[in-house]
């Protein structure tokens, strides 16, 4: 039974006629799941980087170290690669291979810009001696930014694990259902960055 | 008994009736590409009134997961959608009691701490 067959028995069938689930619809629930658990690690992240920004020990502030031009790019970068990775897991569905391997290899392309300009940022406040030890403020940013940058790294990661199950196993219920977690994952990376520009770059004072 | 079609909902993203649609991507792209460009104008800018900048940030951010949850997420309040919800709804909050609860209490444990001259009286 399809996804759509079921939830059009799940509008019309009593309750006692509709059956167990579909597991696309498990495995999806069980993912979101683990996503707002993700988010809640990150919510905690955020508490720990308000309380601590203000607390410069005599380093530099948020306004002397970021660049405002810099994270407008990231943000771009995130935000097509959210469209482009949307693009792909509709592909995925339709069963399109051409489509699927060029939209998720754009995915990919973005996801390593950002993860190009991110770095160059670390690596130049590094530089300049405005390192994760330097104060309060700039541990707590660098632990917030840094795992969102990490699980974009893991993101990239496991989006070329799912072209090479794509290219052997092919269009599988089990491969399509992987993309899906796949494209909530990418979705609810853009989500919390919106968190980090407002919160961390647009924010500091 | 058909009263209640939600019992058992769809998976998240997954919305039947928006699949083989790229219009919500594209729609979404848009309302969060304007929303992003606010946000960067709002804190550049120097026609708005200053202390009001910080509230215009959050309504603008708020605004846009509000726009990556409809349009990229399919998360909606229809029926089938209800487990989906209302763990979001459960999510929020608690990452809601995490921040301002942690401001609050950190915000008064600084207020209570003594200070320096407190201390060098104590051992005193």
């Amino acid at each position: 039974m399809t996804s759509a067959e079921w939830v059009e028995r799940a509008v019309y069938a009593p309750l006692s006629e509709q059956g167990p689930a579909p597991k696309e619809v498990v495995v999806g629930f069980g993912f979101w799941l683990f996503l707002l658990s993700d988010i809640i690690i990150f919510a905690a992240l955020f508490a720990a980087y308000a309380v601590l920004s203000g607390n410069l020990a005599g380093g530099p502030s948020g306004p002397e170290l970021f660049d405002r031009q810099r994270v407008f790019t990231e943000t771009l970068c995130l935000l097509v690669s959210s469209v482009t990775c949307g693009f792909g897991y509709l592909a995925v569905q339709q069963r399109r291979a051409g489509p699927a391997y060029l939209w998720m290899f754009a995915t990919i392309v973005l996801g390593l810009l950002f993860l190009k300009q991110e770095t160059a940022e670390f690596a130049a406040m590094v530089a300049a001696g405005a390192g994760p030890s330097r104060s309060a403020f700039l541990s707590a940013f660098y632990t917030l930014v840094g795992t969102h940058g990490l699980h974009v790294t893991t993101g990239l990661a496991w989006l070329i694990v799912m072209l090479a199950q794509l290219a052997t196993l092919g269009f599988q219920p089990m491969v399509r259902r992987r993309f899906l977690c796949f494209a909530l994952f990418w979705h609810a990376l853009d989500i919390v960055w919106i968190g980090v520009f407002t919160i961390v770059y647009l924010g500091a004072h | 008994m058909s009263e209640h079609p939600e019992a058992q909902g769809s998976a998240p993203g997954a919305d039947v009736r928006l699949h083989g649609s790229r219009r919500s991507y594209i729609v979404g792209f848009a309302a969060a590409l304007i929303l992003t460009i606010a946000s960067f104008a709002a804190a550049s800018t120097h026609l708005i009134y200053g202390p009001s900048v910080p509230v215009l940030l959050g309504v603008l951010a708020i605004a846009q997961m509000g726009v990556h949850l409809v349009f990229f997420f399919h998360i909606s309040s229809a029926p089938d959608q209800t487990n989906n919800f209302l763990s979001l709804a459960f999510g929020i909050f608690i990452v809601g009691l995490i921040v301002f609860g942690s401001l609050i209490i950190m915000a008064n444990l600084n207020h209570m701490a003594p200070t320096m001259e407190d201390l060098m009286k104590m051992q005193r």
